[in-house]
């Protein structure tokens, strides 16, 4: 396989870096890849620009930060502005289509998915934001499998939560479905 | 990251985690019974690692009121028979010196990592730094020898918490393990050794019967010191001052230069069991890098990629810092055109690297102060510039 | 056992001045361990620097001499690991109350089992007579030639205030009762805090000429009162002795015992 570069971005609060560190875990608990993260440290825990570095190879993987990325995800403005620059030529930008606008610049696909208002209209639970990006990004990359990610999300989390996390990641997996079938956002 | 013979795969041995919680694996593994430590950035998963996990396994976890406190506690628990460990960063890293010197000093066996950041004073807690390379080896007042270890990816992280365990035992020395920022918040992929896979070193007791007069301090034939926990009927003294072989304070000069000879020689002449390192396509290279820590996963890339176009680079990647394997480097070095050290600092390891070769002119440095982890790009602009070529 | 079978008798005659205070402060300590009954092997001495510190030098005990102001650090730790032995940590007025002022603050908010002997002469007598914490306002010292400006602590306010479960007062002219406050601050059941004031007559007495050793016992004799006295309420200047405080309250050993414990049983 080719080695894969993510880079998430959003801001703190979000859930980008626990989205991030599922994908990279499942790829190695559950795909026999290996994956490396890291994140950007600041002092604030809530609010401000936040990313998170992931690859993904069949390789070893030395070098774990992010210089370009293959996959750029982004849901703020804020964190698009700061980090569109990374996104390889050819790339794809994955973000929230209501809360990141004027990304028509880049050279990548551009796959701007109504992430956000999606949840809030049918699972009405903002914290699940992050898992339904987490379902887009993997469905539209097909390096981690949905049920790789629902098997780690049903390990990691209380019982009580698991139908609405599921429902949250196939919902970004379906906006994906519905992205290519329409074949514009 | 690196497979090594101890691990094999299976679904329930392989994790994903933050160095960090590599490191109080190993502890755990090494068998830990005691850790008491002070929170800071960027070492603190590590304290809380060790507060969850200990009291499951029968040992225990303190927060002390500062890092000083915590190392006195931790040395206090040596003495009781346990195998112990703290952990901090720069700052709590300074205020630990002086304990440090005691545990020298005192001969006690004890394991502390230091997760280094960017310095001086509170510098960049959350931005990786390798400053404090020669903090370890000279921090403490008076003249010493301490055994300093390193890692630079999970796998090996987990293997040298193990044998700063096993060093301090073998040596009865403080052990510093120095990670960094990066690779200790880093996560990746570890195969969890087996029990048993790494042999783990026990302290070593006295046979010394009741009675008879124990020497706490009187070397074996082979260098070792036996030990006797403090509540056994054994009852000596144990001081930072010079002292006889019962522990007791003594300025008699014979015995002072006794005994600073013994703290060197015990690690100085060593130097060969207890030299860890990687090497990585040396037999060929006519370019040398030598790196550790987060610094040479960078260097490891570029050599690997470098190698896929035909270029004869090589990597010696040091995990034992100190004492200096000054001999390995030497070596490695003779056959190369030029040596580029990589570091996060500016030119702590280089310094050691010229001092042991015959043609310090021939080694370079490619560092990185900025608190961002230094790039394959980089190290590659520096090689270029040696090479007399444009960036 | 008799008394000099709690002694190191090799390391004798000890290094304190003649008439120093710190030699009465050993006797009655070994005392209260006779009368305790303890085994030699259950205790472990940890002292710090100065002249108190040597203490640990002369019983023949588990002993640790450690670095100035971190005693109570390093016995914490030997307490903790190994709670059935009996840790006594004697301190001067640095290591209690200056560079030790936060480990020994934190130690009696802990509520660990130790014992604290506080054995205050006011002045730091091994580097030469240089006021201390607990040197009063206006004494004389090397450091303060023209007269102390810094206020002083008081020892028994102070541990009362960060918790400490025992705390107790005596001199080194109440042998008796010094004796007997030791056996009870080793019996606590948790952070103890004993305060003797002990006679510096080599560096306090000289510097503040108020006499040698026969002297500054008269003045413990003589401005010293049992708690409660009439007397103190007719002279407030008095300082007053005995047990202050007397608490139960969870033990910090057995408390993380407990936690091992629960831990298990959930594990379960």
């Amino acid at each position: 396989m080719e080695k894969t570069r993510f880079l998430f971005s959003g801001s703190g609060g979000q859930g980008v870096i626990t989205a991030a560190i599922l994908m990279a875990e499942a790829a190695v608990r559950f795909e026999s890849l290996n994956a490396v993260q890291t994140q950007s440290y600041g002092a604030a825990a809530r609010g401000g620009a936040t990313r998170s570095d992931v690859i993904i190879w069949d390789k070893p993987i030395y070098f774990p930060k992010v210089t370009q990325a293959n996959v750029l995800v982004c849901l703020t403005q804020e964190a698009f502005n700061k980090y569109q620059e990374t996104i390889r030529p050819g790339g794809l930008l994955i973000a929230d289509s209501g809360l990141v606008k004027n990304t028509e610049k880049i050279d990548a696909r551009r796959m701007q998915l109504p992430m956000y208002a999606a949840v809030m209209d049918t699972i009405k639970k903002p914290v699940v934001f992050n898992l339904c990006m987490l379902g887009a990004v993997i469905s539209a990359t097909e390096i981690v499998s949905v049920d790789s990610v629902k098997r780690l999300i049903a390990e990691r989390f209380a019982p009580e939560f698991h139908k609405t996390n599921e429902q949250a990641v196939d919902l970004g997996a379906a906006l994906v479905q519905e992205f290519y079938s329409t074949g514009r956002n | 990251m690196n497979k090594t013979p101890e691990t094999t795969e299976t679904s329930e041995n392989i994790k994903f985690m933050q160095g960090n919680d590599v490191c109080a694996q190993g502890a755990l593994y090494a068998g830990v019974e005691f850790f008491a430590g002070y929170p800071i950035t960027p070492s603190t998963e590590i304290a809380e690692q060790m507060a969850m996990q200990l009291p499951k396994h029968g040992g225990k976890f303190m927060q002390m009121e500062d890092e000083i406190s915590s190392l006195c506690a931790i040395i206090g628990a040596s003495l009781t028979g346990h195998k112990v460990m703290t952990a901090t960063s720069g700052p709590g890293f300074s205020l630990m010196q002086e304990a440090l010197g005691y545990a020298v000093m005192a001969e006690i066996p004890c394991v502390i990592v230091n997760v280094m950041r960017g310095g001086p004073s509170t510098g960049l807690p959350t931005h990786v730094g390798q400053g404090d390379v020669n903090q370890a080896r000279y921090g403490v007042h008076g003249d010493h020898a301490i055994i300093a270890l390193t890692a630079s990816n999970h796998q090996d992280i987990f293997r040298m918490t193990v044998e700063a365990f096993n060093f301090a035992e073998t040596y009865r020395t403080p052990v510093i393990l120095l990670l960094d920022e990066m690779t200790g918040h880093l996560r990746e992929k570890v195969v969890l050794p087996e029990p048993g896979a790494i042999p783990l070193v026990k302290r070593l007791r006295t046979a010394v019967s009741n009675g008879v007069d124990y020497h706490p301090y009187l070397p074996r034939e082979d260098g070792r010191l036996p030990m006797s926990d403090f509540g056994e009927h054994h009852r000596y003294n144990v001081t930072g001052l010079y002292h006889d072989m019962w522990g007791f304070p003594s300025e008699d000069p014979k015995i002072v230069y006794g005994l600073i000879r013994h703290l060197f020689d015990k690690i100085e002449n060593n130097i060969h069991q207890i030299a860890r390192f990687r090497k990585y396509y040396l037999k060929d290279a006519d370019i040398l890098l030598i790196s550790y820590g987060a610094a040479a996963r960078s260097a490891l890339h570029l050599v690997e990629n470098r190698r896929r176009r035909g270029e004869k680079l090589g990597l010696l990647e040091l995990q034992t810092l100190w004492p200096f394997p000054g001999e390995i480097i030497r070596e490695a070095c003779r056959n190369v055109k030029f040596t580029i050290v990589v570091e996060m600092n500016m030119g702590q390891v280089l310094e050691q690297v010229r001092l042991s070769v015959d043609t310090p002119e021939k080694i370079f440095l490619a560092n990185r102060i900025d608190g961002e982890l230094i790039t394959p790009t980089d190290i590659r602009n520096i090689k270029r510039v040696i090479q007399g070529k444009g960036i | 056992m008799a008394v000099k079978d709690y002694i190191r008798q090799r390391f004798f005659p000890h290094m304190w001045c003649p008439g120093c205070g710190h030699g009465t402060i050993l006797n009655a300590l070994l005392r209260a361990v006779e009368t305790l009954g303890l085994k030699k092997q259950d205790i472990v001495m940890v002292s710090g620097i100065g002249c108190s510190a040597r203490i640990s030098g002369y019983v023949d005990f588990h002993s640790m001499h450690t670095l100035h102001g971190r005693a109570l650090a390093f016995a914490t730790g030997v307490k903790m690991s190994k709670p059935e032995l009996n840790v006594i940590v004697p301190m001067g007025d640095g290591d209690a109350l200056a560079i030790g002022g936060n480990h020994f603050i934190h130690a009696a908010r802990r509520n660990i089992e130790m014992t604290a002997i506080v054995m205050n002469n006011r002045i730091y007598g091994m580097t030469g007579g240089q006021f201390s914490p607990l040197s009063a306002h206006g004494s004389m010292g090397t450091t303060a030639p023209y007269g102390n400006i810094d206020h002083d602590f008081d020892v028994v306010e102070l541990a009362t205030a960060a918790g400490a479960t025992f705390v107790a007062r005596t001199t080194t002219y109440h042998v008796h009762e010094l004796s007997d406050f030791i056996a009870q601050a080793i019996s606590h059941k948790g952070f103890s805090v004993l305060e003797v004031l002990s006679q510096c007559p080599t560096h306090y007495g000289r510097r503040n000429r108020v006499g040698g050793a026969v002297d500054i016992l008269k003045t413990y004799k003589n401005n010293t009162v049992r708690i409660g006295s009439d007397k103190k309420q007719e002279n407030p200047d008095l300082i007053e002795r005995g047990v202050f405080v007397k608490k139960e309250l969870s033990e910090y050993c057995r408390e993380y015992d407990r936690l091992i414990a629960r831990e298990h049983r959930e594990a379960e």
